[in-house]
């Protein structure tokens, strides 16, 4: 009898992995580089105001073109060189990630905010709510989303709401199948048949009893989608329709950069440098997190 | 079987439908598009009688009524800039598209198949290790940004490859190898797993108990069937990849095809031929998909067989 209860009542004794943040000591050296390198990639966003030496859209038309430091004609201070206006390089590098940093993070908590209600839905209220969702979430995952990113960046014009929106909307899909796959699974569990039992609301069983359950999954998503968003954000912006001049972010350097490729290699190699290094970053933690999430994997 | 191909074929025509009516919806999102594409300056009978001309002064359903009849009569009206029907605009920028895509992929396949087998062969060694690590980091890499590396280095420095247009074979080189870094990497990975899942069988130890040799076990025995599951992996997976990775691509190399022309046309506000596109393509990799499923199906026993 107490085992029955204690079963009934504790979702960690029903075999459902519970999350667990894990920790520098879990981590190969490759995690951890990739650790280190977010968490400097992070700082530099968050303290770009006091980082970079100088305004990130202050035009200096004697120093135009200046290659980085080490090169001839180099300018004393600007680290990474100067672009055709100008302008340092390194601090529009560091403003350019806070940017893209900022997008990217609201642009993911959307996505999971409106795919994992989506997703909890449908799982929960079933029926031809369910079956609408998912035919939405099938034609979501047919369609490539950057002719979506097109066709709504070029109607709504290209501010920084409107392409929050755009990368809010990108990769709700992959938590709508997640969640949902993982609440059906769920609520055939004694501990949710229990809870319904005493009289719990709907509301109830999802916010304390299924919602704890899914969020390891969740947090795995986030990060793979984090970096896809990352780089929508920058492939959007390079293409020119993202986040408008002089503003910077990394992908519009690398656009704008393109045309003094010959000459000003420089330009664009900076922030794509810097792009790289947060996509592989962000891209190792999320794969490290869901071989730690996922019992299955970790034998392999 | 029948029902399976025939879900299949509803399934798509589901997904076609939800993909039309959420293109008109997107096109309407912030009012009403003659004021993007007028800007300022005009009259106000000029505007009115723009309205009128494409019909944006009826309900909503009106509208979408007719954008439906549009759509089955494939009347999709003029480019505001070229003054063509963007069904021909569009078309003619097609074949160029699929030669690159075709080249994308024949190279993908060729690259990434016998590197997920090494990969999975060698799965302890060092050989399994490097791939896998190349493997997974190429699927960070923008594809844009592999592009603009392209052009540095074999454009601009080396002096190699033309960078414009898709006049020669050599032209083709760098924008294949940009669509393809992605797509390398994903089915390098699916090619291991699918390997890795086949070599356990227990068929695979009886053909090398058989006497048979390693190459044969494996090619024959391992990738045959591996390739059941790859094959609906690499169909859904190529699709979807290659049409983003070429919206970018092409936009570099000024290719002449469909991407290039969503660009420039979403960059110029040219909408007829913007929706027209997005319709286009999504309707391809949504019947790539479903042939895809369907070719699945004949290819695994277990599904051609099954009953109902």
């Amino acid at each position: 009898m107490t085992d029955a209860t204690h079963n009934l009542s504790s979702p960690r004794n029903t075999g459902l992995r519970s999350f667990r943040i894990p920790i520098w000591s879990d981590a190969n050296w490759i995690v951890r580089i990739a650790l280190l390198i977010g968490l400097i990639l992070i700082v530099t966003a968050l303290t770009a105001p006091w980082l970079a030496p100088f305004d990130p859209n202050a035009q200096s038309l004697i120093s135009r073109l200046r290659p980085p430091i080490g090169f001839d004609r180099y300018k004393d201070g600007f680290y990474f060189g100067t672009d055709e206006l100008g302008r340092d390089i390194f601090s529009r590098c560091i403003y350019g990630l806070r940017l893209t940093f900022a997008l990217a993070l609201a642009g993911a908590v959307i996505g999971l905010l409106i795919g994992g209600t989506l997703g909890l839905m449908a799982g929960i209220i079933g029926g031809l709510f369910e079956e609408i969702v998912m035919g939405l979430v099938d034609a979501q995952i047919a369609i490539p989303f950057t002719l979506i990113a097109l066709l709504i960046l070029s109607i709504m014009g290209s501010s920084i709401d409107v392409m929050i929106f755009v990368l809010g909307v990108y990769g709700w899909e992959q938590y709508t199948r997640i969640v949902r796959g993982e609440v059906k699974k769920l609520i055939q569990m004694p501990f949710v048949e229990a809870a319904r039992a005493a009289g719990a609301t709907p509301v109830r069983i999802a916010m304390r009893h299924i919602l704890p359950n899914v969020v390891s999954p969740i947090v795995v998503q986030f990060t793979l989608n984090f970096s896809n968003i990352v780089i929508l954000e920058s492939t959007l912006s390079f293409l020119g329709l993202g986040v408008q001049p002089p503003t910077a972010t990394l992908g519009s350097m690398v656009g704008i950069g393109r045309d003094y490729l010959p000459t000003a290699p420089w330009i664009v190699l900076a922030p794509a440098m810097v792009i790289l290094l947060l996509t592989f970053a962000v891209q190792i933690l999320g794969d490290w997190l869901r071989d730690k999430a996922d019992v299955r994997l970790r034998s392999r | 079987m029948l029902t399976y191909v025939l879900r299949t074929l509803l399934r798509m025509a589901i997904t076609l439908f939800l993909i039309v009516t959420l293109v008109f919806f997107a096109t309407r999102l912030s009012g009403n598009p003659v004021d993007f594409v007028l800007g300022e300056g005009i009259t106000k009978e000029d505007r009115d009688l723009l309205i009128a001309y494409y019909g944006l002064d009826s309900s909503i359903g009106t509208q979408y009524l007719r954008y439906l009849s549009s759509v089955f009569s494939g009347e999709f009206g003029l480019s505001f800039l070229e003054r063509r029907p963007v069904s021909e605009i569009v078309l003619e920028r097609a074949w160029p598209s699929l030669k690159l895509l075709l080249s994308a992929v024949c190279f993908t396949l060729v690259v990434s198949i016998p590197l997920g087998i090494l990969a999975a062969i060698y799965r302890t060694s060092i050989i399994g290790s490097v791939v896998m690590v190349v493997a997974f980091l190429g699927y960070a890499v923008p594809s844009f940004i592999i592009g603009i590396l392209l052009v540095l280095i074999f454009a601009y420095t080396l002096n190699w490859l033309p960078v414009i247009g898709d006049g020669t074979a050599l032209h083709f080189i760098m924008p294949t190898l940009a669509i393809s870094g992605m797509l390398v990497a994903a089915i390098t990975r699916f090619t291991r797993n699918a390997m890795l899942d086949v070599l356990s069988q227990d068929y695979m130890r009886t053909a090398r108990a058989k006497g048979l040799p390693e190459w044969i076990v494996i090619l024959k025995h391992g990738l045959r069937n591996a390739s059941i599951t790859l094959l609906s992996v690499v169909g859904l997976q190529i699709a979807a990849l290659a049409a983003s990775g070429s919206v970018v691509v092409e936009a570099i190399f000024a290719w002449p095809g469909i991407g290039d022309l969503l660009v420039r046309s979403a960059i110029l506000r040219d909408y007829p031929v913007l929706q027209f596109g997005v319709l286009s393509v999504a309707v391809a990799v949504i019947v790539i998909n479903a042939v895809v499923d369907i070719a699945y199906a004949f290819a695994d026993p277990r599904i051609r067989l099954a009953k109902g």
